[in-house]
């Protein structure tokens, strides 16, 4: 919402502070102010110019030479190819040497041999409007020479106001000085318009179907419209408006269309209350009747576009046919023109919900349907409606035909609302006495009377349709009080029933290992497309991402590539996140994982040459840390690559499996056509883990041993094929309780032992928590050790 | 015996590591003096094996003929590495080449925002709770007395999975799941992501995280509100930082308000961060609107509450001054190793 300064204060004579801290104290106490705006900004310098005299170009058809009044000294020659310029005509006018707000600097120049002195300006070139077809002509009395800036009004601050969805009252500038002005509604007054005249308007109330100069109105959808007032002017001379009304709306960022049209505005942004003239010619019976829409009926907008309508729309329509969209937009057929004599007012309140979901069908917001939807105020009509006749009359002439007819169905109830005042302070945690709250409440129209008990009554004013409840009554104190005024106090409280979310800390533990293990966090679109996602959405931002990923892995990759294209080889990420997958209903299921992507090297580029490349030992360890923290008591397993690597689409898979869980992540390397990689590239690793909230077993701790222990080497000449997990399998089954560690040391492949076979060697740590072993108990446990392999694996003793 | 033994095992396992942390053939040299020399405690060990009762001799000098032998071995092949690696020119002599390096780790830039408001609000009772991300329509708008003909939901354009299933437009839902399933007094905080229907650009993100607190009990109030943001805000942006709280609207709090911290990069003159107003603002907040707690069948005379909501990326991007919110999303290594010291 645009406010204009002036107008408030024309408003509300009682606002002394300057814009700045005006619209500080709005943001401090009702709604934001974005934005402080001085409209004369790069105007300064510009002025009045009163064209005296129009001549031919002797060389150009298209061109006129004018000369100007500009105040001082002889009139200066301009030249120009604006066509509508007019012989005593006042317009802004910019001399050489002089710049427009723009910055643009204007020079002397000659036109076709012609010297042109200055420039007269367009909306456009001044930044007041939009029209940049001709030359801005000031309508009324001015005197050459003055400022620019005084004629149009824009000696004038912009404040613009991000009103919240629960204060429609102040979506005008007489409930915004009403908010502001120290003494509230008892502050304000409606100023007269330069040259005002008066109408004397006769109001007949009827419930249902009424006239207004002959013009039958009738509303067949009271709940969609609880009111609707018209009136008739006869004899209007549509045209421009005078300089003080397009200037006004200017200053609020409207642009001027016509001086009916102009007053409508006008009102609108003085009263909040959405008005609209029909061409009365154009309306059929003459009569206005207020309806659903029927089916098949269309209508062709202000806007030009035809729109089919829905019986859920509300619709003006004369004797036969809608000509208008009930608080959206008039219908062109009915539009006020040059051309129109008599005019047709329509005021009324229409229901927001059903204007609302009119706007959304058509998707259409305008000023009006915006006020609509927020809720106006239905009383606050009859004295709109006066407001515009009259307006209608000063600037375009013409005569108030017959009463004002007023379709009142069902005359809105004032609410009551009751207040306790110790409610009011156990909410706001301070002390503040009745007097405090009438002081909040008053000034803005709410009525207090003594309740029942200590409460009070509350009469809320019929613009204020968000205030229903007591809490609704203390917010408007605490805000009006001022919420810097409480105190910044702490105060004790007890602690929470609620227990921490265990997979919040789970997340976090992994989360930690994966940053000490080297790893980046990445945060990915959890958008796919479809192939990378089982759930869609309804209305996506696009095809491309229609869909929840069901997996985080796919994502990273595709940031893998991203940093390949940015000439980075080694990368590594990870991200903890929800993957989505189908559960049948529009629900889907959430799936809490880590999933990491990683290639290039281990290390960073070291002279000692440890920096080769990620290998599958690292990716075995990376999986095997992640998983013993976000899948306790999960294994890590290695898989027959052949049989399960397609279905994985992972070379060298692992999987993470859970004793009663079954499987819950897997690793791999990426397969090389898996993504877009750069021939520089190294393998790109990845693994994706579930994360299992599960509280581990207290831990308790072990004696730290008193006696010897004995370590053993086992170098084993190993036939291929036989894995050396199973190998250790069986060292463990045979070997007695004291084996304390069993470690693979080397492991070598060549010319040194048979073909087919490869090298193992173990070394096994043997301990008794009770006593010294002896070399002879040793001796016989490895030789028990070294026939099982023996017999079992056909696995024998290096070099035996 | 026992002492002879113990002493025997002690110098095995020190010997050992001596011999493999020497890093070049003096250090090796100063070792092997140490444990094997003349004067070495080894070898007045070996000389004393003499001394010990008859029977005790043997296994005793078996024990540590073999100490010594393997401390032999190990010397030799230490000596062997070391020549090796003298070989290849790799000797560990210049002090000045950089160490063994490893990848550090880093947190999201989000994450570190999150972790540490998390913290703070712990100190002041705080847990963490957590809810879905595809929520139903009741929890995400009704619940939170937001009835979906209400204007204001024009303004969190919503993404739908099914008619009566959204993506969570903001983490406040789980206050409702929160307050159905435990009785006050409720603290809690809640990280989580959110979505909105905006298309990516420098200041908007489809999915975003936010996170929100939440805190009922007997006697709440406003004061309280105010006191435990504004400790929060010390704690974090620092003490010479100030709050104000000016009126705001939100269909599940009231009074709502809208915090706003004093700039800190400008201390409140107006700069690019704080677009020349000298203000930053940080959360929507307020007192929790009593409808909220009647629709999670908590008694709404009894409890009062406030609640907040902070878009977290927001912070981030204010705090490391990052420009453009797509950087956070991108991935791009060159940025997040950024906040490895962070």
């Amino acid at each position: 919402m645009d406010v204009s300064y002036r107008w408030l204060k024309e408003l509300a004579p009682t606002i002394a502070e300057p814009a700045a801290a005006l619209a500080e104290r709005i943001t401090y106490t009702a709604v934001p102010v974005d934005e402080v705006i001085w409209l004369g900004e790069g105007l300064k310098e510009l002025v009045v110019g009163r064209v005296e005299s129009i001549a031919k170009h002797p060389q150009a058809d298209r061109l006129v030479i004018c000369q100007v009044h500009i105040g001082r000294g002889e009139p200066v020659q301009v030249v120009t190819g604006a066509p509508l310029v007019v012989e005593g005509g006042y317009y802004p006018f910019v001399g050489a040497g002089q710049a427009l707000p723009d910055g643009q600097v204007i020079k002397r120049v000659k036109l076709r041999g012609e010297q042109s002195e200055g420039m007269l300006c367009s909306e456009r070139e001044l930044g007041v409007g939009r029209d940049a077809a001709g030359i801005m002509q000031l309508m009324g009395e001015f005197t050459p020479g003055q400022p620019v800036i005084e004629a149009i009004g824009f000696d004038d601050y912009r404040l613009v106001l991000d009103v919240t969805a629960n204060r429609p009252d102040l979506l005008g500038h007489w409930g915004i000085a009403r908010e502001v002005a120290p003494g509230g509604e008892t502050d304000l007054q409606l100023p007269e318009f330069p040259g005002h005249r008066r109408a004397e308007c006769t109001i007949e109330t009827v419930p249902e179907e009424g006239g207004a100069a002959g013009v039958r109105v009738r509303i067949e959808d009271p709940e969609g419209c609880p009111r609707y007032m018209g009136a008739v002017i006869r004899g209007v001379t549509v045209g421009p408006s005078p300089e003080w009304l397009a200037s006004r709306l200017r200053a609020v960022g409207l642009q001027p269309i016509n001086n009916v049209v102009d007053a409508t505005n006008y009102v609108l942004y003085e009263l909040n209350q959405p008005l609209h003239a029909f061409d009365l010619a154009k309306l059929g019976g003459p009569a206005v009747v207020i309806r659903r829409a029927k089916v098949g009926e269309w209508l062709r907008t202000l806007d030009g576009k035809d729109r089919d309508l829905d019986p859920e729309m509300l619709v003006i329509a004369d004797a036969e046919v809608p000509s208008a969209m009930a608080g959206l937009m008039g219908g062109e057929a009915s539009e006020v023109t040059e051309d129109t004599r008599d005019v047709f007012l329509e005021c009324a309140y229409f229901d927001p919900k059903r204007i609302r979901r009119g706007a959304q069908l058509l998707g259409l917001d305008t000023d009006a349907s915006y006020r609509f939807q927020r809720g106006i105020d239905q009383a606050g009509l009859p004295r709109a409606l006066q407001r515009v006749i009259e307006l209608i009359l000063t600037v375009a002439g013409g005569e108030l035909d017959g009463k004002v007819v007023d379709v009142y169905p069902r005359p809105a109830q004032t609410r009551t609302v009751a207040v306790r005042p110790s409610r009011v302070s156990h909410l706001l945690g301070v002390q503040l006495n009745e007097e405090t709250i009438r002081g909040c409440l008053e000034p803005i129209g709410f009525e207090l009377s003594e309740g029942e008990g200590e409460r009070l009554s509350v009469e809320v004013p019929t613009w204020r349709p968000d205030v229903e409840r007591e809490v609704d009554l203390i917010e408007e104190v605490a805000r009006r009080h001022g919420y810097g005024r409480f105190p910044d106090q702490m105060r004790t409280f007890r602690p929470t029933t609620v227990p921490e979310d265990e997979y919040v800390a789970i997340a976090e533990r992994v989360r930690d290992v994966m940053v000490s293990l080297g790893f980046l966090e990445a945060k990915t679109s959890p958008f796919a497309p479809g192939g990378e996602g089982e759930v869609s959405l309804l209305n996506p931002l696009s095809e491309r991402e229609d869909h929840l990923r069901s997996d985080l892995l796919t994502g990273l990759v595709h940031r893998v590539e991203h940093n390949f294209a940015r000439g980075q080889r080694d990368v590594r990420l990870f991200e903890i996140g929800t993957a989505f997958r189908s559960a049948g209903g529009p629900a889907p299921e959430e799936h809490i994982r880590v999933a990491a992507v990683w290639t290039g090297r281990r290390a960073p580029l070291h002279w000692s040459g440890q920096d080769a490349d990620w290998d599958f030992w690292d990716l075995k360890w990376i999986l095997a840390s992640v998983a013993n923290v976000a899948a306790l008591g999960s294994e890590v397993q290695s898989l027959d690559p052949v049989e399960e690597a397609a279905r994985l689409n992972f070379e060298e898979p692992l999987l993470v499996l859970s004793p009663d869980r079954g499987r819950l992540g897997w690793a791999g390397r990426l397969p090389a056509g898996g993504l877009e990689a750069p021939r520089w590239a190294g393998p790109v690793w990845g693994l994706e883990l579930e994360i299992l909230p599960a509280r581990p077993q207290p831990l308790a701790y072990q004696p730290l041993p008193v006696y010897p222990g004995v370590e053993r080497d086992l170098a084993l000449v190993v036939p291929k094929g036989t894995a050396a997990a199973e190998v250790g399998a069986v060292i463990r089954e045979v070997s007695p309780e004291h084996l304390e560690s069993l470690s693979v040391f080397d492991v070598y492949e060549g010319e040194k032992i048979p073909e087919g076979t490869r090298s193992i060697a173990w070394r096994l740590r043997f301990r008794s928590p009770d006593r010294t072993l002896t070399d002879e108990e040793i001796d016989v446990a490895m030789s028990r050790i070294v026939s099982a392999l023996e017999e079992r694996l056909n696995v024998g003793l290096r070099g035996a | 015996m026992e002492d002879f033994l113990s002493t025997l095992r002690e110098l095995e396992e020190t010997g050992s590591a001596a011999i493999r942390g020497a890093g070049d053939p003096a250090e090796l040299e100063q070792v092997r003096v140490e444990y094997l020399g003349r004067k070495a405690r080894l070898t007045l060990l070996l000389r004393s094996v003499g001394e010990l009762p008859p029977e005790r001799r043997r296994p005793a000098g078996a024990e540590a003929n073999r100490v010594k032998k393997r401390l032999l071995e190990l010397l030799e092949a230490r000596a062997a590495e070391l020549a090796a690696a003298v070989a290849e020119g790799r000797a560990e002599s210049d002090a000045t080449l950089p160490g063994r390096e490893r990848w550090r780790g880093a947190r999201h830039p989000c994450t570190l925002v999150t972790d540490e408001i998390c913290e703070i609000f712990k100190e002041l009772g705080f847990v963490r709770a957590r809810g879905p991300e595809a929520e139903s329509v009741w929890y995400n708008f009704i619940a939170l007395n937001t009835p979906l003909d209400h204007p204001a939901v024009d303004e969190q354009d919503t993404f739908y999975l099914g008619s009566d299933v959204v993506l969570r437009t903001h983490t406040s839902p789980v206050q409702a799941r929160v307050m159905e399933k435990w009785p006050p007094p409720v603290r809690i905080l809640v990280p989580g992501v959110v979505y909105r229907r905006d298309p990516f650009d420098a200041s908007h993100a489809p999915a975003f995280e936010q996170i929100e607190g939440l805190a009922v009990d007997e006697g709440i109030s406003f004061v309280d509100f105010k006191a435990s943001i504004n400790y929060f805000v010390r704690r974090f942006f620092g003490e010479d930082v100030v709050t104000r709280f000016r009126p705001s609207f939100f269909p599940f709090t009231e009074p709502s308000a809208e915090v706003d911290v004093s700039c800190t990069i400008c201390h409140g003159k107006g700069c690019s961060a704080c677009k020349g107003t000298g203000w930053i603002e940080i959360m929507g907040a307020g007192m929790v609107d009593p409808a909220v707690f009647d629709n999670v069948g908590y008694d709404s005379e009894r409890y009062t509450g406030f609640a907040f909501g902070m878009g977290v990326g927001r912070i981030a991007m204010q705090r490391y001054r990052i420009p453009d919110i797509r950087l956070l999303y991108e991935s791009d290594v060159r940025f997040l190793a950024q906040f490895e010291r962070a």
